[in-house]
């Protein structure tokens, strides 16, 4: 092993995990929206829109990320649709993980104990208020852990938008190694740069967790 | 039960619910005067529950009436939104107590007394926070005001489901088998709680499996049987001498096992 290269690259590197973190994130954020919206749509009264948003999912489900992303990225200059790279990575991820996360929210949401709801409504709660004060804060606990664990997917997944040229940490190994020849030491070094990222990640879901949930341990 | 011409806080006019085939409630009528106590016992499956549950529409009937003070609930007539603006409406006025409390996790004692208060009814917080420890006080709970209901037992949880029942200032309470899910040693701290809104002539409906307590508490007894009332007379007729085979058939075997 070259440590001295290793220590020599390892600048270029981070700067490059900093685009994978940004990238993520910024799918993350939108993701959650777009989660959120589907959960609403899915339990629309009109059929049709429930009908939309479970086959958006399906497909999103049923196809691998890396031919999303190619599909919209080379694919959607053909309907109009030109997006730049960064951003193509972003919208596709958010998309992406929105319809995981929909199953997520949702699962967490009828996993609230359907007393829970009687008693709110009982009190004069109406639907939404019930959500907000009753089902949502019991259901945040319940979710956390498995969006961390998509949040984690996606940050591994973002080492794909290098096929669509974004300088992420996976592309700038891989430009490393073009001028290095050395892809023992770059490859070893990116891959801890990805664990301290998800571990980083995985500490902030467990902070969020013991929050959302410290009225069981109290 | 002597009538009034007084408009009765509660009242069923032939009430029936079904569950797909299934007739639970085959046409129930009822009256239940201001600060009257009765109580509904019967075996399981017989519709007391699904009576009770119908009265704040947490069960949607199929047929009849039901009027809180002089108020439909149930309102075929009224649609999406503006039925539920005249459900949640009618609700805070009355307070329901489950068997399994259905105390929020995630709020502390206190504001699951206060949060209704606060939300619904625009009370300020140290206003709703006064009420909620004057309640909590009254079942006995004040010291316990900042703890979640994890660390409650059972009979605390239910008595602080009832301080949140009551912190709406209902009209009227229903209770639905409070005291099943007890431990037998922590059904009595409900009970008295529960007597003791007797003595303030709270209106109350209590479903129970306790013979002895609707015995001691109530004015009125109705046995429920297949949907349908088999016999409602005062306590004291009902558990001494019930007039119908049904009845009596109920009560040797629970009286016999519960004293």
């Amino acid at each position: 092993m070259d440590f001295n290269l290793m220590i020599e690259i390892a600048p270029l590197l981070v700067q490059a995990a900093w685009v994978t973190v940004d990238i993520s994130a910024r799918a993350l954020f939108f993701g959650f929206f777009i989660a959120s919206a589907l959960v609403v749509l899915r339990t629309s009264r009109i059929r049709p829109v429930r009908w939309l948003s479970r086959a958006y999912i399906s497909v999103v489900r049923g196809t691998p990320y890396f031919v999303q992303l190619l599909l919209i990225f080379y694919g959607g200059p053909a309907i109009g649709l030109r997006l730049d790279p960064f951003t193509c990575g972003v919208v596709v991820g958010a998309f992406n993980i929105g319809a995981y996360m929909s199953e997520a929210i949702r699962g967490a949401i009828e996993s609230v104990d359907s007393g829970q709801n009687e008693a709110s409504r009982s009190l004069g709660f109406g639907r939404l208020t019930t959500l907000q004060y009753i089902i949502l804060p019991q259901a945040a606990g319940l979710m956390i852990r498995s969006v961390g664990v998509l949040a984690i997917i996606l940050v591994k997944n973002s080492s794909l938008v290098s096929i669509i040229s974004v300088v992420e940490l996976t592309y700038q190994a891989q430009r490393l190694i073009g001028s290095t020849y050395k892809p023992l030491e770059v490859f070893t070094l990116s891959a801890l740069m990805y664990i301290v990222i998800i571990y980083a990640v995985m500490g902030i879901v467990e902070f969020l967790y013991r929050r959302a949930t410290r009225y069981t341990f109290l | 039960m002597t009538q009034t011409t007084e408009t009765p806080m509660v009242e069923l006019k032939g009430v029936k619910k079904r569950f797909g085939d299934l007739e639970v409630l085959k046409g129930i009528d009822l009256r239940v005067d201001r600060g009257r106590i009765i109580s509904i016992i019967g075996p399981s499956g017989s519709g007391k529950s699904t009576l009770l549950r119908s009265v704040n529409n947490l069960e949607v009937i199929d047929e009849g009436q039901i009027l809180l003070d002089g108020v439909q609930v149930n309102r075929p007539d009224l649609k999406g939104l503006a039925f539920e603006k005249h459900i949640n409406h009618i609700r805070q006025n009355m307070g329901m107590v489950f068997q399994h409390f259905n105390l929020f996790p995630h709020l502390s004692t206190l504001e699951n007394v206060t949060l209704a208060p606060r939300k619904l009814k625009g009370v300020s917080t140290s206003i709703a926070r006064e009420l909620g420890m004057e309640l909590l006080e009254r079942v006995g709970l004040a010291d316990k005001a900042q703890v979640y209901p994890s660390a409650l037992s059972g009979g605390q949880k239910q008595r602080v489901a009832i301080a949140r029942a009551l912190a709406m200032q209902p009209k009227v309470m229903l209770f639905d088998e409070a005291t099943s899910a007890l431990d037998p040693e922590l059904v009595e701290e409900v009970n008295r709680v529960m007597k003791g809104l007797a003595e303030e002539h709270m209106t109350m409906l209590i479903v129970t499996h306790e013979m002895a307590f609707a015995r001691d508490v109530s004015d009125w007894a109705m046995f429920m049987d297949g949907g349908v009332v088999v016999e409602a007379n005062t306590p004291e007729h009902l558990f001494s001498h019930p007039d119908q085979e049904r009845t009596q058939h109920f009560l040797r075997k629970h009286l016999g096992t519960q004293g």
